[in-house]
């Protein structure tokens, strides 16, 4: 500015103070390529920010970043596989180097499947790499999805997240589907084909909307084309402008820790993402591809040359869908034929409707709105970004399990016909087996995991209250046992105590002072209901009193040892102390 | 040609049309029916009859008859052995010649078994008893089976139409209802192939020659042999039984080797 020729005009600025350097200005010093690149886009200032992002560490939040690698991957392999996939019905015959179809007639697709798996280098390990890590995409995702369920990670502030991530796992299914369906082999032209008869099965616009989707009463031509943009394109899109959503979400709410001594609500204790997270997660996007290319390699997935071309009057037996998709196959293998009934000369196909094409929205719908219903019953408005232990929520634990085990049944229930050849079983049985099983094992799972969650809870309190058991038998002057414990509170111990103490809510009177009925008394009794149903008997930690006492026995207990106290006044205490064990 | 197209909406036109197209289709099926299994069939001795028949009431009668008039178990409600008239020396080639019969034990349906109790000899003497009680599809010849003069690309079709909603894409095998099963055609002789086509044991259809022709028969035992030879070319095929085996795959090894990974860097201090 000072060597700034004079003009008469500057007059009027001296009062102004000089612009204040640029928050980037700092960054600058840098390095040559980061200055020229802050100076043009500012991106020093929130960069710098996310590399600061402290992040807690713990294998089991790697689980989704699994799933994430695993879309890259898919992404990646995917754009190599467009380069050579043809998404035409269009009729040719095969003329490649797999001698057992030379000769078939078939659709363009199909045959330039053939041509990435035989005849394009390195194809068919693209094409395996790409199918496999589509499969343990929604594996990861699905598992990553069980961790935040259970360690209450979705609690507020984070339900939107886990409603996104919800629909990120249905999208990811139906992206998975339309992947199965494109090569038109005869497993995936079973798939469309099956598809469309679920499509039919919904109630009154079920032709509407075959013809809406296929273009006709039938899969004809205008599928796999229109499968190919959803696959490439759409979802894609979908899944990854949600999952850029999602990661966001992360950054901005910060990530959930575990609890443990020094960490709580207001902090994370972890480490920086540079240099520490991007050394580790750089480098474990390349173990993760690198397990992914190494299961490729060895292990053959969808060998769509030995299905051979999709023809309408051929299937194979041990027809399945991907495994995400098996607990709606499964459902459909459950439901009894005789729900399908008529009714003013329409049939309606209650026998494939509710396990083919209802369940699927249905169980992400439910998983989306868990969270919602869980603060509502818990009354809980406080955020959280303490993660709870599995077992100090036993009543979710047990939701959690009786979910899993609902939704494996269905999913063993579409490999009944597997399991009975491999088993030597009727798939009879196995059916019934499964029907029954539906109903029944998901409540037990429930009953099961709450025991076991709150058995846990009890012993983590004995832990704290009477130690751990020493090993070392005392015997006292009037020739009684005990075993001594060690009652000493280790850092360790911390995790047993610092979960916070719950109680189902309390019923406010149906009417108030003056006897009028309260409007909302009715919700209130069902929130109620569902508050003791989740609380009423939880097992709470050890309180400082509780421990004060316990300790005040405990000192008792140790001075009978080794001074020789009278028999009546060392006797009470021991008594004591074996009460407060069982 | 004018003169027939100027009657062609005469009333006997109809009848005379229907008449015409019934004689045609029956002059065809005369001329191109199959005939009986002649051509693909070896010649048996005649003087096994008699050994056969020993053979057959040592061994086999306790279930299916002196004569092979076939029994009832005990309680009379259930066959024992079903009468063996006119099923054939392929029948006797196949049940025997696998190893399912004699069955050890009643069952849903009678297993393939490694030890076969006959030597081929006295198989075959036994077919020739059996063959001689009612004509039945004999043991086809060895050209009638022989996977190099068929066509491999041809058999896959007709394999995928006819025989893989029960044997599998791959021959695999596959389930049927109350535990019967199609059981895995892989490393089944062609000779065994045919005959269980043409004579349809256990729950499988029979696949006559009207059905399939004896080529359509090479061309599937073409079609199995190739499969069979081909190596997997994705590397370890799981069974090849389908999204199952890959399914629990990922679960188990995929998702073993991706959080072992996980919990070792995890584990490693920043």
């Amino acid at each position: 500015m000072s060597t700034a020729p004079t003009r008469p005009a500057d007059a009027l600025r001296q009062g102004d103070r000089p612009a204040e350097a640029r928050p980037g200005a700092a960054a600058r010093t840098v390095g040559g390529v980061a200055g020229w690149v802050d100076d043009r886009t500012g991106a020093a200032k929130p960069v710098g920010y996310l590399m600061k992002k402290v992040f807690p560490d713990h294998w089991s939040f790697m689980l989704g970043e699994i799933a994430m690698y695993s879309m890259i991957v898919c992404l990646l392999t995917g754009a190599f596989l467009t380069f050579w996939f043809v998404p035409s019905a269009g009729h040719t015959i095969y003329d490649g180097s797999y001698v057992p179809l030379r000769g078939v007639s078939m659709s363009e697709a199909y045959a330039s499947t053939l041509n990435i798996s035989f005849d394009i280098k390195g194809g068919l390990i693209i094409r395996q790499i790409h199918h496999w890590s589509a499969l343990m995409f929604i594996v990861a995702l699905v598992v990553h999805m069980f961790r935040v369920f259970f360690t209450g990670a979705f609690r507020k502030p984070r339900e939107i997240n886990w409603a996104i991530g919800s629909v990120l796992a249905l999208l990811a299914i139906i992206e998975g589907f339309a992947g199965y369906s494109l090569p038109d082999d005869l497993l995936s032209g079973t798939g469309i084909r099956a598809m469309q008869g679920f499509v039919q099965t919904a109630p009154v616009i079920g032709t509407y909307l075959v013809y809406a989707i296929f273009g006709g009463p039938f899969p004809g031509e205008m599928i796999i084309p229109r499968l190919y943009s959803a696959h490439i394109l759409l979802i894609p899109a979908l899944l990854v402008g949600l999952f850029t959503a999602h990661i966001g979400l992360v950054f901005l709410q910060k990530h959930t820790q575990y609890p443990g001594p020094g960490r709580t609500e207001k902090n994370v204790v972890g480490f920086p993402v540079m240099p520490v997270y991007a050394a580790k997660a750089g480098g474990f996007f390349f173990i993760v591809f690198g397990i992914l290319a190494l299961i490729s390699a060895v292990v053959q997935i969808n060998p769509i040359w030995a299905y051979g071309p999709y023809d309408p009057s051929a299937v194979t037996a041990g027809a399945q869908p991907d495994w995400y998709m098996g607990f709606a196959d499964g459902a459909l293998r459950l439901l009894p034929g005789w729900l399908e009934f008529e009714i003013f000369g329409y049939t309606v196909s209650m026998n494939i409707f509710p396990g083919a094409l209802l369940l699927l929205p249905l169980v992400y719908v439910v998983l989306g709105v868990y969270p919602f219903l869980e603060r509502w019953v818990t009354g809980d408005n406080r955020e959280h970004h303490l993660l709870q232990r599995p077992r100090n929520s036993p009543v979710r634990t047990g939701i959690g399990m009786a979910a899993i085990t609902a939704y494996s049944v269905l999913l063993f229930a579409s490999g009944n016909d597997i399991m009975a050849i491999k088993l030597g079983m009727s798939i009879n049985d196995l059916t019934w087996f499964f029907r029954i099983g539906f109903f029944v094992l998901p409540p037990l799972a429930f009953w099961v995991t709450k025991r076991i969650c709150l058995s846990l809870q009890r012993r983590d309190r004995d832990t704290v209250l009477h130690g751990r058991e020493t090993g070392t038998i005392v015997r006292t002057p009037d020739g009684r046992f005990f075993e001594r414990h060690d009652t000493e509170l280790t850092p360790d111990q911390w995790i047993l105590v610092q979960h916070e103490p719950v109680a189902p809510l309390e019923l406010e009177p149906a009417v108030d002072e003056n006897g009028v009925a309260r409007p909302a008394a009715r919700k209130d009794r069902l929130r109620a209901r569902l508050s003791r149903f989740y609380f009423a008997d939880a097992v709470n930690p050890v309180t400082p009193e509780e421990l004060a006492a316990a300790h005040y026995h405990g000192e008792e207990h140790e001075a009978i040892e080794p001074s020789e106290t009278s028999a009546s006044g060392g006797a009470a205490p021991i008594e004591s102390a074996e009460a407060g064990r069982h | 040609m004018n003169a027939l197209a100027a009657r062609r909406r005469h009333p006997a036109a109809i009848a005379i049309l229907i008449i015409l197209g019934l004689f045609l289709t029956g002059a065809v099926y005369a001329a191109l029916a199959p005939k009986p299994a002649d051509a693909t069939t070896r010649a048996l001795p005649a003087q096994s009859v008699e050994e056969g028949k020993a053979l057959f009431r040592a061994n086999c009668s306790t279930c299916h008859g002196l004569n092979a008039e076939g029994r009832a178990t005990g309680t009379g409600d259930q066959i024992a052995g079903p009468p063996l008239a006119g099923v054939g020396a392929a029948a006797v080639d196949f049940q025997v010649g696998t190893g399912r019969m004699p069955l050890p034990r009643p069952d849903v349906q009678a297993p393939a078994n490694n030890e076969i109790k006959f030597t081929q000899d006295e198989i075959d003497s036994m077919g020739a008893y059996i063959a001689s009680l009612a004509p039945g599809p004999g043991v086809p010849s060895e050209e009638a089976v022989d996977p190099t003069k068929g066509d491999a690309a041809r058999g896959g079709e007709l394999y995928r139409v006819n025989c893989a909603m029960c044997h599998n894409f791959a021959g695999a095998g596959g389930a049927l209802t109350r535990g019967k099963y199609a059981p895995p055609i892989e490393g089944v002789s062609g000779r065994h192939i045919y005959e269980a086509m043409v004579t349809g044991p256990q729950s499988m259809p029979v696949f006559n020659d009207a059905n399939l022709t004896p080529e359509s028969k090479r061309d599937i035992i073409a079609f199995l042999y190739t499969i069979d030879e081909a190596e997997s070319p994705g590397g370890m095929p799981l069974g090849s039984l389908g999204p199952v085996s890959e399914g629990l795959f990922a679960w188990v090894f995929g998702l073993g080797l991706l959080v072992a990974s996980a919990v070792w860097i995890g584990a490693k201090s920043a």
